[in-house]
């Protein structure tokens, strides 16, 4: 089956067949990555721009990575030095860009539906690395990727994911990967960060943790910002951590083989202690890795190229 | 000024319940019930077989941006979208720039009018200085000064004590106040319905909550004080319940329905198009029944546009930073047609009187009638005639329509104001 996108916006619209042949060839990336000499020849003399309307550590150097493990050009452009701080136009921007000759536009921005917005503008792939509170679908596959690496399929397999659902970009792409996958999803959080909306999109919620917890296989806590505490959506971090942060006990209720992750940037203390964030259930940092495998895909199928066409040979 | 023969038309005048195929005839700018032989031979005929004859249609609801604002719409571009659309009375909000807390500048909008509107304009003026919510503006005096409602647009006054206050104060002259009843504490950030589509889309929530709180408090401060408050725009399913059990109890509340928020649900905001982003959002399917169930017992007294014109490169945005607002007055009709009476069965003459008749008595204005010696303001439309509305080619300055390039069942074929035909198949004969 050959790959026929141009971008990448949200999983929403992906098949499971097409997230499937994304892994697929992250799997072979993510062989490239062992090897001493890390580049691959893919997008030699293509020129990725990395726009980044909102603040980005990880997603952003992993984006620059993957480009580059790639063999393509790099332009990062943040907020401050995009002319959008000027009052220059989204749609103005990403058409200098375009004329600018880049090849591909890698998007972050605050706005829910602007890589939307943006692949009906510009002629050059579009790919999503959040927007908002709507998708982050390279998130969402690097996610199920690293699920799978531990647990093969997830068909069936109990996923719970933890905290700021409500906000979260990443929630909603593992939401849709993990119920096209066969995944069983129940989202736990105070109830004014897990409205009961989110059952309309094929996954369970719930407000009481141990339940939840008893034997899931996985475990994703999202950040809690305390932005969210100003704006009445809880009382306090304290209460929060005392209520739904994942300690030592609350662990154990896991599935003995379940695995914890977290997209980052990870709160110590509040959401996760920090000796489970660096205990032995913990892939937090094997997500970090991935993310380079996954991203990598993305670009190079997004480009053009076709799954089969992978060949990590030495 | 040429005597006018319309023939054949079918003449539906809710005022007079009348409606019956017939002609009418204009003499000196006024409605007269018969025409000497003589006079016959001298008059403009206007054929209007198959065509329905109404009075002129009547907008309480339209924001024509002068002063201020004409890069979007002026006085005069938004009187010829109205004579497109068949509106020959509109009532324009003073979210002006500056806003139209005083005298001078409802002076210059009503000096504006005379000189370039085609139509009948009439102004409102602001309940507090500045719109800000926070003291009075000079009521009285604007009245004086013309005005025939006062509001803060979409900047609800807040605060309960002096929403009370205006209310108790405007009601000295018989004037109603509008609102648009939105508790801004429950809408900080938001863009669309909260709901199903606002979670999976990740866009900020406006509950329905954030209307029914205010629309309750209006009903309570109305019959407090005995004022007349008009709610604009009703959007929840929750509302027309309030206002429903308020008009029971005989309480001087009289509500607004739109054309888009009949017609259409937050299902539409799927790709995120601007062109559906308004205030109050579209809402849920629920909804949009109970506001046409509520229109069919009269708990809704009327239909409005909130015609809201904005410039191409504003609404080109991402969704979160696009203006709120769409293009109403040249679509009202055919959408409005369509939702109630070919979807809903709605009697014709009923819908006629929800934008005539109706919203002319809430504001207190001379219009909405074809009795013999009213004002000759009339508009002509073929029911069941079939046309694409492209936005771009329209009478507005902007082109922000979510109806762009649809086929709309329904065409204003010509429109009379004071006698004068001001718009005819298509053209503005009189554009000045």
């Amino acid at each position: 089956m050959s790959w026929n996108r141009r971008h990448l916006l949200t999983l929403e619209e992906l098949s499971l067949a097409e997230i499937e042949q994304i892994h697929t060839t992250a799997a072979a990336f993510k062989r490239t990555l062992q090897r001493s000499v890390k580049k691959v020849p893919a997008l030699r003399g293509k020129t990725i721009v990395n726009l980044f309307l909102e603040p980005s550590t990880r997603t952003r150097m992993a984006f620059d990575m993957a480009a580059k493990r790639l063999s393509a050009d790099v332009i990062s452009v943040d907020a401050a030095s995009s002319s959008t701080t000027k009052g220059e136009t989204l749609r103005d921007t990403a058409e200098n860009i375009q004329a600018l000759q880049a090849d591909m536009i890698v998007i972050r921005h605050a706005a829910a539906g602007s890589p939307l917005y943006l692949s009906r503008i510009l002629d050059i792939p579009v790919i999503n690395a959040g927007d908002g509170a709507h998708e982050h679908p390279t998130q969402g596959l690097l996610d199920t990727f690293t699920m799978k690496e531990h647990l093969g399929s997830l068909r069936g397999r109990k996923v719970v994911i933890l905290g700021d659902i409500l906000f979260s970009r990443v929630a909603r792409s593992n939401i849709h990967a993990l119920t096209k996958m066969g995944a069983d999803v129940t989202l736990v959080g105070p109830s004014t960060l897990v409205p009961q909306s989110f059952t309309e999109m094929g996954v369970s919620v719930s407000h009481d943790l141990k339940s939840a917890l008893a034997d899931a296989e996985v475990v994703m806590l999202l950040r809690i910002q305390h932005e969210r505490q100003a704006a009445g959506l809880f009382p306090s971090l304290g209460e929060y951590t005392s209520m739904f942060g994942l300690n030592k006990t609350r662990a154990s209720w896991l599935n003995p083989k379940a695995i914890i992750m977290h997209p980052g940037p990870i709160n110590r203390g509040v959401e996760i202690d920090s000796e489970l964030a660096d205990g032995p259930r913990s892939v937090i940092l094997q997500q970090v890795t991935n993310g380079i495998a996954v991203r990598m895909a993305v670009l190079y199928l997004c480009a053009g190229g076709q799954p089969e066409l992978v060949t990590p040979a030495d | 000024m040429p005597t006018l023969w319309i023939r054949n038309a079918r003449v539906i005048d809710p005022a007079a319940k009348r409606d019956a195929v017939s002609d009418l005839f204009v003499v000196d700018g006024l409605i007269v019930d018969s025409l000497p032989l003589a006079a016959r031979k001298r008059a403009r005929k206007i054929d209007a077989t198959g065509q329905v004859a109404c009075p002129g249609l009547v907008d309480i609801h339209v924001h024509f941006r002068e002063p201020g604002q004409t890069h979007k719409e002026t006085m005069a571009t938004g009187s010829q979208a109205a004579a497109a659309g068949g509106f020959t009375t509109v009532v324009c909000m003073p979210n002006t720039s500056p806003v139209a807390d005083n005298t001078g500048t409802i002076q210059l909008m009503k000096d504006v009018i005379a000189r370039d509107s085609v139509i009948r304009i009439y102004p409102t003026g602001c309940i507090t200085v500045g719109m800000k919510g926070q003291t009075l503006a000079p009521i009285g005096s604007l009245k004086r000064a013309g005005v025939v409602a006062i509001t803060d647009d979409g900047d609800c006054v807040q605060s309960n004590d002096l929403m009370r206050r205006a209310v108790e104060y405007a009601r000295m002259f018989d004037l109603p106040v509008m609102d648009h009843c939105q508790d801004h504490s429950m809408t900080q950030g938001a863009v669309m319905n909260e709901g199903v589509m606002s979670t999976r889309l990740g866009l900020r929530g406006w509950p329905n909550a954030a209307e029914d709180l205010i629309v309750a408090r209006n009903v309570i401060l109305s019959e407090y004080t005995g004022a007349h408050i008009h709610l604009q725009h009703i959007s929840s399913r929750f509302s027309v319940d309030i206002i429903r059990r308020a008009k029971t109890r005989g309480a001087r509340i009289s509500a607004e329905a739109t054309p888009h928020h009949i017609a259409l649900t937050d299902e539409s905001l799927a790709t995120y198009d601007t062109h559906f982003k308004m205030n109050p959002p579209l809402r849920t399917e629920e909804d949009r029944q109970a506001l046409i169930e509520g229109l069919r017992d009269g708990t809704l007294d009327i239909i409005a546009t909130d015609h809201a014109p904005h410039t191409d490169y504003e609404k080109d945005k991402e969704f979160d930073f696009a203006p709120n607002g769409i293009l109403g007055l040249e679509t009202a009709l055919p959408v409005t047609l369509e939702v109630l009476v070919r979807q809903n069965k709605f009697k014709l003459p009923f819908v006629v009187d929800l934008m005539t008749r109706r919203p002319a008595k809430l504001m207190n204005l001379p219009a909405g009638t074809l009795a013999n010696g009213a004002a000759a303001d009339i508009c002509l439309f073929a029911p069941d005639e079939k046309w694409v509305y492209d936005a771009k080619m329209g009478f507005s300055k902007s082109s922000n329509s979510p109806w762009s390039g649809q086929t709309l069942t329904g065409r204003v074929k010509t429109t009379i104001v004071g006698g004068r035909v001001v718009f005819s198949n298509g053209r503005l004969p009189q554009a000045r």
